[in-house]
């Protein structure tokens, strides 16, 4: 407790760079999902190659992938986004194609029967009655990012993380404690506002 | 013009299936026509259906409408000419009745005031009071209306084929008696070209002004209701025409 009072400020700058880093990553990683799922949706055979492809991916372990990308994109908060944004598209394009797939066949058929397009049956049918288990998908990949996010602080990228590994190499019990703290409590006030966004649907 | 709907020689067989679903089948149908085709589970009477709307592809032979080769034509824009209802009605639940109906004539782009008078117009056709239904969603609906709400989506653009798919095969007997007589009756006042899959063969004699019987992926016999009966091609249509005489008998027993 004393060391909240005593670096309020710190945290509190650490814990906005990291809501900084979730919310430009969700904001990439949706839009690259959205792309992706359409692909996947109208084009049936390149889902399954994809979500092999991506689960693959996913099971690098996220210290080795920032690792593998630092040539690339070099330290700090690109890499770490870079990263945040490849490891939600299994997540997010796993959910979305499950909701999309979980669709009524025959409302499907029908659509299709009555003669619209394939984009036309996506947007107008599939995507309005596939809602619930698409913003599921996000809930999961936005918590995932909060913890994932902490990792990045090794490359430099800012965020919560700084605080847990400064703990980490000083031995500082509360540094971990807080740091830990304050990213579970954000993961938990943005899915929880998710949650809500959700009911109202 | 032609035949309104004519297969030559098309056959349909689907991957790892032993058997075409569709072999060598060839008919012709003229215009004003309601044929039934029936046939048990696994005949390819469905697969006959799907192919007219193209939502399966023929391996070979030819589908023609109206003397046009359909595989020449634009897929989306032979689906829109066509009315398409099935057995599990696949309406729009998150449409509502009115906006169901007018699926068609919007993705046609007819002007607003032309879609909802046609909207009007088919909720009293099927006898839904449009003040009262056009606004309610699928889910608010019995499952007989839901089926005339299927209906009048599948005839708001006033298409001159209807494909209907066992479209009666999931509504109870009392309330299936009643739209098989309305849809004769809507039949009656217009020159529309149906073709009805139904695996019930008082329904296929009812209904049909030729029936289509399958067995196999051919077809059997093509003829009307009275020559079905009196003279069946082959041992599976008299089975058929047998097992009715056999439930009608039943019911004399307890007269």
């Amino acid at each position: 407790m004393e060391y909240l009072l005593t670096y309020y400020d710190k945290l509190f700058g650490a814990a906005v760079e990291h809501l900084q880093i979730i919310l430009v990553s969700m904001a990439l990683s949706l839009a690259v999902a959205m792309i992706l799922t359409v692909l996947c949706d109208l084009h049936p055979l390149i889902s399954g190659v994809m979500l092999s492809f991506l689960s693959m991916v996913y099971s690098v372990p996220s210290l080795a992938m920032l690792a593998i990308l630092i040539p690339v994109t070099g330290l700090g908060r690109t890499t770490a986004i870079v990263v945040l944004v490849i490891y939600n598209q299994y997540l997010l394009l796993r959910n979305f194609m499950a909701g999309l797939d979980g669709v009524d066949k025959s409302v499907v058929e029908a659509a299709t029967g009555l003669g619209m397009s394939s984009m036309q049956v996506l947007v107008r049918i599939k995507l309005p009655l596939s809602k619930r288990p698409m913003i599921a998908g996000i809930r999961i990949a936005l918590v995932s990012t909060v913890s994932i996010a902490t990792i990045a602080a090794s490359i430099n990228a800012g965020g919560l993380g700084t605080i847990l590994f400064d703990g980490l190499r000083t031995m500082n019990a509360s540094k971990i404690l807080w740091g830990s703290i304050l990213s579970a409590l954000l993961a938990v006030l943005l899915d929880w506002f998710l949650g809500a966004v959700e009911k109202r649907l | 013009m032609g035949y309104a709907i004519e297969f030559q020689d098309v056959t349909k067989t689907f991957r790892g299936a032993g058997r075409p679903a569709a072999d060598h089948v060839d008919f012709a149908a003229d215009e004003g026509e309601f044929i039934t085709i029936l046939g048990s589970s696994g005949c390819g009477k469905t697969t006959l259906l799907k192919m007219v709307n193209r939502l399966y592809e023929p391996d070979s032979g030819k589908i023609t409408l109206f003397g046009t080769d359909i595989s020449t034509m634009d897929v989306v824009k032979v689906r829109r000419r066509i009315g398409y209802v099935i057995q599990q009605i696949g309406l729009f639940p998150h449409f509502t009745v009115g906006e169901n109906i007018a699926i068609v004539p919007r993705l046609l782009k007819w002007e607003k005031e032309k879609v909802d008078a046609r909207v009007e117009e088919l909720l009293e056709l099927i006898g839904l009071e449009p003040e009262e239904y056009k606004n309610r969603y699928p889910a608010q609906l019995s499952g007989g209306q839901q089926q005339r709400v299927g209906l009048a989506r599948a005839l708001a653009a006033d298409p001159k084929i209807l494909l209907m798919d066992e479209p009666f095969g999931a509504i109870d007997s009392i309330t299936r008696i009643k739209l098989q007589d309305e849809l004769l009756g809507l039949h009656r006042g217009m020159e529309k070209t149906v073709l009805f899959v139904t695996h019930d063969i008082e329904e296929a004699l009812k209904m049909g002004t030729r029936v289509m019987i399958m067995n196999e992926g051919k077809i059997v016999q093509f003829d009307v209701p009275e020559n079905i009966i009196r003279n069946p091609a082959d041992g599976f249509v008299k089975s058929l025409v047998e097992s009715a005489k056999a439930k009608e008998q039943f019911w004399e027993r307890f007269q």
